[in-house]
């Protein structure tokens, strides 16, 4: 008997995706310049980040017009997001079919206390985390791929680097803990310790966990591939750049090579003006993506 | 005679970690293969599975597109290793492969393959590719509804599912023992 939805059919999806860069993607052009340039999946939106966080009011799941189109354009998994909380749009992107879907704070949260039950789900989620108490709390909810958070549309990776620092190190001091320390860390992660227990043994998330917010050049790439990350998306960096397919290739093969300066130094050269970015320290408290969810 | 054998693994983009692991497991010396002359003194290569439009422009940027068609060791794809081994990409195998055949990530599953005369393997079919047509060299080790998903033909041996997802090393055993065959004719 074929057994549908199962957790290592949801999260072997995400190991197939491991060292490759997903790309936020607006239109089907775009999405056909991702794949050429060696995207391992699309992220389909309304509006990238940098816009949403420009342009303001409420950001929702993508018009299914879009992703239809976006599916039709291109071969590799295509990837949506829906509002945190927001189990409808779930259940309509299950309809069309998207191969992840993505609860992510870059929408406006549609539920102020509760994340989507993903259990129910046959589609995968991937979410977002900004330390090992999120990203144990959304697996246990059933996210079967976690992503780091950064902070969406302003090409500063400073963010990213802080969550991905807080998820490594928090994994690498559990290890060091006795037994009976692990219960009252729990507690403190606000995490099953069953969760806790296998993390603290194996050192490492059990799913595959990606970076995101905030990559703008290959070097930021590496970077993250470097502190740890098995890929990363990547979201305004790309179709908000001067030169988008040459920048989305230079990426990819960072991606790869991430620990070879000599291919890094080649692939940085003369790709154009990066995004132009915002410094995230600069963001006054409201504006901040990063907090949405809990 | 050494004593471990010395198998590379494409890890250019995909799901070459659980490989890497297995293979550790079932002792063998382990080369993660990124550029072309880590493909040197190889007795074996994988080819795992990830996304096949992207390994195939990794390999090609990383100028192993080449070196990997002269390869001359036994070879084991799974999933998207599979397609790049098909009549349409390197050749190795003479089999047609249709990409993502069984549908989108919903329709992505988990079945039990029947092996001739062996206990079942656990199939994850993940956005698996569908064995279309089998050349008369090819060799059906395991079928899903009597469909071809673990092919061998002579020194290649590939499976449209992935079996390093699962505790079952049997796949791996047997592409070991392929490897240790050819390093015994070749001595």
């Amino acid at each position: 008997m074929a057994e549908l939805g199962t957790m290592r059919v949801k999260s072997g999806l995400a190991e197939m995706l491991k060292g490759g860069v997903i790309m936020d993607v607006t239109t089907a052009e775009q999405s056909r310049i991702a794949e050429e340039a060696g995207a391992v999946a699309v992220m389909a939106l309304e509006r990238v980040p940098a816009d949403i966080r420009a342009e303001g009011g409420v950001a929702r799941m993508a018009d299914p017009t879009k992703i239809l189109e976006i599916q039709e354009a291109v071969t590799i998994p295509v990837m949506a997001k829906a509002r945190i909380g927001h189990f409808v749009e779930a259940q309509i992107l299950e309809a069309l079919e998207v191969d992840y879907i993505d609860e992510s704070e870059v929408l406006t949260p549609a539920d102020e206390r509760h994340h989507i039950d993903k259990w129910g789900f046959r589609v995968p989620f991937v979410c977002g985390c900004r330390n090992l108490g999120e990203a144990l709390r959304r697996l246990s909810e059933g996210a079967a791929m976690i992503r780091t958070k950064g902070e969406a549309g302003t090409g500063d990776i400073v963010n990213a680097v802080r969550h991905m620092r807080a998820v490594y190190g928090h994994i690498r001091r559990l290890q060091t803990l006795a037994e009976e320390e692990l219960y009252t860390e729990a507690k403190e992660l606000q995490a099953p310790l069953e969760l806790v227990r296998w993390v603290a043994e194996n050192g490492r998330l059990p799913v595959v966990t990606f970076t995101a917010g905030g990559i703008a050049t290959p070097a930021d790439a590496a970077l993250c591939m470097q502190l740890g990350a098995d890929g990363v998306f990547v979201g305004s960096g790309i179709f908000k750049s001067s030169d988008p397919l040459a920048r989305a290739k230079a990426i990819v093969e960072a991606t790869t090579h991430y620990s070879d300066a000599e291919i890094l130094a080649r692939v940085s050269t003369g790709l154009g003006e990066p995004m132009r970015g915002l410094d995230a320290a600069a963001l006054a408290p409201e504006e901040l993506l990063e907090t949405r969810g809990w | 005679m050494r004593d471990a054998l010395r198998i590379g693994v494409l890890a250019v983009q995909g799901n070459f970690r659980e490989h890497v692991a297995m293979l550790r497991r079932l002792r063998a010396d382990v080369v993660e293969v990124r550029k072309p002359e880590q493909l040197e003194g190889l007795d074996g290569l994988v080819v795992p599975g990830g996304e096949s439009t992207a390994i195939g422009r990794l390999v090609h940027v990383s100028g192993l597109e080449e070196p990997l068609a002269r390869f001359e060791g036994p070879l084991l794809g799974t999933c998207a290793g599979m397609i790049l081994f098909d009549r349409r990409h390197l050749g190795f195998l003479d089999v047609e492969v249709a990409r993502n055949a069984y549908g989108r990530q919903v329709a992505s599953f988990e079945a039990n393959v029947d092996l001739a005369g062996e206990e079942p393997i656990r199939g994850v079919f993940i956005r698996a590719p569908r064995v279309e047509d089998v050349g008369t060299d090819v060799e059906v080790l395991g079928r899903l509804d009597d469909e071809p998903v673990l092919v061998r033909q002579g020194r290649v041996l590939a499976a449209s599912f992935h079996p390093e997802l699962t505790d079952d090393t049997r796949v791996h055993e047997k592409f070991l023992e392929i490897v240790r065959e050819a390093v015994h004719v070749r001595a």
